[in-house]
């Protein structure tokens, strides 16, 4: 029955030449295989982002009279809400946390060299995108800590020389963040941002399967020195059944997670009273946000502020052209780029734990 | 079974991880599909009209003319006869749900949708409707005209 149906679209379609090259491909086997995992897992939590964010918008109604009030309806009324509405958010931020374990990944195995480039590209484009995911996400519910949120981020934004201040009023919908910004934020949300992103995870997963896997340099050197110690499984199903195990831990730990700790909803948006003490943004911009407030207000004679926000982006910018400071010479790569990226990896992980624990 | 050919332990083995495997898929799509289907189904809107509803004042009417209130979370039509009687229906078109409307010059109800009449007592007279309008109980309580559900006798 069901060969019968797939000669049928074969003999219209030849989808075997369009398989073909999965059924080739090969994934190499050695003690660091399993970083390869990671793209996979937030691409998995990104499809579950997207039926989950479909689901919510069944009910959710964007504007400051009636977001909050449809997000409580979906936590309270609505059979089974609080649970999308946890997986969604527990999702988004798993998401981004494998998202950077995938990219610190790639920079410590070094797959971002030559031919890679514009695979690591993309993948840069894409975190910096989920990212926007979180922030545009994080306002929709109209909570008094989002509220605050969008108002210091936007105002970040609004720090940029010459094209600060027209794109926060773009971001904004106005002077002000009101209504009209929860109306952007939610267009951002579920239609710019969704429609970008798929697109360049096409592009991604292409270059992936036109390139193939990258070996770390060391062992490359090895392997080409050596072609018999070359070790490698089948994509699939070796692979993608392995992939397939690890999509499973993760539903696992996301259900559990979504069912145990439910994300709060807080309070109701007011913008006339003040902001609450303590208040930080989400963990995946603290690292950002620690360095803003470590910075004195007035370095020599330029504002502090602009000098954090012109700082984090040029930093940003060359982070993402990392591969072409690299050298393209197959099995060599510099030394100064890896001391970079373990200083860049603790910097992180610093200074996430840094504005954790500070007041 | 048959006693002679005992089944091989490979084969038995893999049986039962098989139907290990299949069920743990096959309970894990359950349980992430169940939540989704229940999800679906939206919450009951309570209904806030009650039985009774202050449907207008008895200056706003004139005679030979209709008005729509609402009643509950529906829509009802009120009419004044021409001599100073009230009548109140239900306003939803039997045939597929528009709301109809009282048509003075031919003293009908009519539902512009698809040219469905009814007359004053709410049967369906001509056009596609297939069951007459409910028709609700008025009364008047001073200034107000008030309607209610007709209790059932």
């Amino acid at each position: 029955m069901i060969a019968t149906l797939v000669r049928w679209f074969d003999e219209r379609l030849h989808l075997d030449d369009l398989i073909a090259p999965l059924r080739h491909k090969t994934v190499p086997t050695h003690r660091l295989s399993y970083w390869y995992f990671f793209g996979g897992i937030t691409l998995f939590l990104f499809v579950i982002q997207v039926l989950t964010g479909i689901l919510l918008l069944l009910y959710y109604r964007p504007g400051a009279n009636e977001a909050f009030e449809s997000v409580q309806y979906i936590m309270t009324r609505v059979q089974f809400g609080w649970l999308i509405r946890s997986i969604h958010s527990w999702s988004a931020n798993l998401m981004i946390f494998t998202a950077f374990i995938h990219m610190f990944s790639v920079v410590f195995l070094k797959a971002y060299r030559k031919p890679r480039e514009l695979t690591w590209v993309t993948g840069m484009l894409l975190l910096f995108l989920v990212m926007g995911f979180g922030f545009s996400g994080y306002l929709l519910p109209w909570n008094t800590l989002a509220f605050f949120a969008t108002k210091v981020g936007t105002e970040i934004a609004g720090q940029i020389p010459i094209i600060g201040k027209p794109m926060m009023i773009f971001l904004r919908g106005g002077e002000e963040v009101t209504g009209a910004t929860l109306t952007r934020f939610f267009g951002f949300h579920v239609a710019v941002l969704p429609g970008i992103v798929t697109v360049l995870i096409a592009v991604h997963l292409f270059l992936v399967q036109r390139l193939g896997m990258s070996v770390p340099p060391k062992l490359e050197a090895e392997w080409t020195a050596n072609p018999s110690a070359r070790r490698e499984m089948k994509f699939f199903p070796n692979f993608a059944l392995r992939e397939l195990m690890a999509w499973y831990v993760a539903i696992g730990a996301l259900g559990a997670l979504a069912a145990m700790f439910p994300w709060n909803l807080g309070v109701k948006a007011d913008p006339f009273i003040s902001a609450p003490a303590g208040i930080k943004p989400e963990w995946y911009f603290l690292f950002m946000f620690q360095t803003l407030k470590l910075i004195p207000s007035k370095v020599w004679f330029v504002d502090g502020e602009v000098l954090g926000v012109l700082g984090c982006s040029l930093a940003g910018l060359l982070w993402m052209m990392l591969p072409f400071f690299e050298s393209d010479k197959a099995p060599r790569t510099k030394v100064w780029i890896t001391g970079l990226s373990i200083f860049a990896l603790f910097y992180v992980i610093g200074m996430t734990i840094y504005g954790f624990l500070a007041n | 079974m048959c006693a002679d050919h005992p089944p091989q332990p490979e084969t038995s083995r893999r049986h039962a991880i098989e139907i290990f495997l299949g069920g743990g898929i096959l309970a894990s799509l359950a349980s992430f599909i169940y939540p989704v289907l229940r999800f679906f189904v939206p919450p009951a809107v309570v209904d806030l009209g009650g039985d009774e509803v202050v449907a207008a004042k008895s200056v706003e009417m004139k005679p030979n003319s209709g008005k729509i209130f609402r009643f509950g979370s529906r829509p009802g039509l009120l009419i004044m006869n021409n001599d100073g009687t009230y009548r109140a229906l239900s306003a939803t078109c039997t045939h597929l749900g528009c709301t109809v409307q009282y048509r003075s010059d031919l003293r009908e109800i009519w539902c512009a949708c698809h040219n469905g009449t009814y007359d004053l007592n709410g049967r369906n007279v001509s056009g596609p409707p297939p069951r007459p309008l409910d028709v609700f109980d008025v009364h008047l309580r001073g200034e107000e005209i008030v309607v209610s559900r007709k209790r059932e006798a």
